[in-house]
């Protein structure tokens, strides 16, 4: 008896901390986002009006969400394909090849991602400055240098473009890593017997390293929205702010504008509740598009 | 007829090799040079940036890393980075080993429950929670400041280190419970027969045991912690208490305006390098840490 009841009190306060910890800054706020995506409060007062669902009526009618919510769009397709393309492409070389310095190169490549975010965007605005940037000293050793400055961060159409390269640079090594875990695990000899048998470099990636790491890669597809929606807020927030004219305003750089700058809580919560229904969503197809037979080495 | 076909594969194969080193090569490239060129700018004079930006430093001006230090004062913001880092870290070990421990290897009632919504943490992402954390200890300090007289939630390091720890905790418990888990029973019964309580076996036979993942939990969380600028810019308004990464942000606007560009990338070494620094020492364990987790906090 004595002893079951130690036990309890033991259970009790190892858990209990974390417990607290975990319901006051993370389920709490959680439930508060949903919540108050019903009212209509600017967050420092006391008065707030329930709304119902008006919040997400005056969104859906909002040029800037459509904008934001675009620019997000754009930055998951972009980043997600050529990150997913080169972190694929270089692990598969990383792990095939005998290479010399093979991990000199996995060391590098995996660098951008210690780095803080506003590190890597200090650093992409040098690269980016119009007049004297790295980018653009380096294309006038082909142009000539009298040619017109290209404004890598100021011209609305190229800015998302920068944004995305500043972000491809960052995950490219994160995911290679990932991917090189799991091709570890594929066995030698399938490769061996592929190689008598005479398919090629491209016909063995396709046939065996693909199928083979699949339901890794069908993980990283969910990470790829996850992360995207959360970097590309990081990004903007350090680099561009938004701007030029709303040219790179993602969508929870849009929520936390509202939310806090503009003191319009209630409305930004209502984003807030639209981006996580529209990630989980993405996500829930991608996965169900991506499902195939599972195999087994 | 055999060996001419023999020498034309090696032929293209040592072509196929040549392209992969070469590819290599050149994403190697794309992330040092960037990096290197970020060291070589912080030992430029100012009038040096008007030059080419690809011009070697004519000297060490090691100055800009003294008006940095001082004017910027990036010394004060590097001493509030190493309290909340240190702060948050020792929390968080205090807390989640524990509830680690007791959710991965005890059955009680609720186990279950506990196990899955901290699971379901892992899916909260912080930039939606930012903002009503920031309201919750608002709040907070307009409810105590008519007792003690003064705010306490908001600009106050020690809070920010609670919520950093508080964010961190479900990819912990999760990471520390996978290892917990793969321990055989027997090292609690032994503990047991021996006469040690529940507290002493766990201290002292389970937690020396968990040495690597600890480990690898507080490089993870190093990295995060002193990385992190959304929470820290938005739960510390007053200028003398900023995080490292947000007085780096600083310094980029400000740079925009008046032409400082020696110091901001002063300012910039002093974010990356503590982080280069651990990466070079311990990079084998992070990137092994990080498959071994799956999946980054």
């Amino acid at each position: 008896m004595k002893h079951t009841k130690g036990r309890g009190r033991f259970i009790f306060f190892c858990l209990s901390p974390a417990i607290a910890l975990f319901v006051i800054f993370l389920i709490i706020p959680t439930i508060d986002v949903f919540r108050m995506s019903l009212y209509k409060w600017g967050g420092y007062t006391d008065d707030k009006t329930f709304v119902g669902m008006q919040n997400f009526s005056k969104l859906f009618q909002s040029d800037k969400f459509y904008q934001a919510m675009q620019n997000s769009i754009l930055l998951i397709v972009i980043v997600s394909i050529i990150t997913f393309a080169f972190a694929l492409l270089f692990a598969s070389m990383l792990t095939r090849e005998k290479l010399i310095g093979q991990n000199f190169y996995r060391v590098v490549f995996y660098i951008p991602n210690i780095l803080s975010v506003v590190v890597i965007s200090a650093i992409f605005s040098a690269i980016y400055d119009p007049n004297n940037g790295l980018l653009n000293a380096f294309l006038n050793l082909f142009q000539g240098a009298g040619s017109e400055p290209i404004l890598w961060l100021g011209d609305q159409k190229i800015v998302i473009f920068s944004l995305a390269g500043a972000m491809i640079w960052q995950a490219i090594g994160y995911y290679m890593v990932m991917y090189m875990a799991s091709m570890a695990n594929i066995p030698e000899s399938l490769y061996e017997s592929a190689d008598l048998e005479g398919a090629s470099r491209t016909q063995q990636f396709f046939t065996i390293t693909i199928p083979l790491i699949w339901t890794n890669i069908r993980t990283t597809l969910t990470f790829f929205i996850i992360s995207t929606i959360n970097m590309s807020f990081l990004f903007v927030t350090a680099m561009t702010g938004g701007g030029p004219d709303g040219a790179t305003e993602v969508i929870l750089n849009y929520m936390y504008k509202e939310a806090y700058t503009n003191s319009s809580y209630g409305y930004g919560m209502a984003i807030g509740v639209v981006v996580f229904l529209f990630s989980f969503a993405l996500a829930a197809v991608l996965n169900a598009v991506t499902k195939r037979e599972h195999l087994e080495f | 007829m055999r060996k001419d076909n023999h020498t034309l594969k090696t032929g293209s194969h040592s072509f196929y090799k040549a392209f992969v080193y070469f590819l290599l090569t050149s994403l190697a490239i794309i992330i040092i040079v960037p990096l290197t060129w970020a060291f070589t700018a912080s030992v430029k004079q100012d009038v040096e940036f008007y030059g080419s930006p690809w011009a070697l430093p004519k000297g060490l001006h090691l100055q800009n890393f003294v008006d940095a230090w001082q004017k910027a004062s990036m010394g004060s913001y590097m001493l509030n980075s190493v309290i909340v880092t240190v702060i948050a870290l020792g929390l968080l070990l205090i807390i989640a080993l524990p509830a680690a421990y007791v959710l991965s290897r005890y059955t009680f009632k609720g186990n279950a429950f506990w196990n899955t919504l901290f699971m379901a943490g892992l899916f909260i992402n912080v930039n939606y929670i930012v903002v009503p954390i920031f309201l919750m200890l608002n709040n907070g300090d307009k409810a105590i400041r008519s007792i003690i007289g003064h705010p306490f939630f908001l600009n106050n390091l020690f809070i920010l280190a609670l919520v950093y720890a508080a964010m961190a905790l479900p990819f912990t418990v999760y990471l520390l419970s996978g290892y917990f888990k793969s321990l055989p029973k027997e090292y609690e019964e032994a503990a047991s027969v021996d006469g040690a309580g529940y507290f002493r076996t766990m201290v002292q036979v389970i937690m020396p045991m968990a040495k690597p993942s600890i480990v690898t939990v507080i490089l993870f969380n190093f990295l995060s912690f002193w990385n992190e600028y959304i929470i820290s810019m938005t739960l510390l308004t007053q200028p003398g208490l900023r995080t490292l990464p947000v007085g780096l942000m600083n310094l980029m606007a400000a740079q925009k305006s008046a032409v400082q560009y020696g110091q901001m990338y002063a300012g910039l070494v002093l974010v990356m390098l503590p982080t280069l620094i651990l990466y070079i020492l311990v990079q084998k364990k992070l990137t092994q840490g990080m498959t071994m987790g799956g999946l980054k906090g």
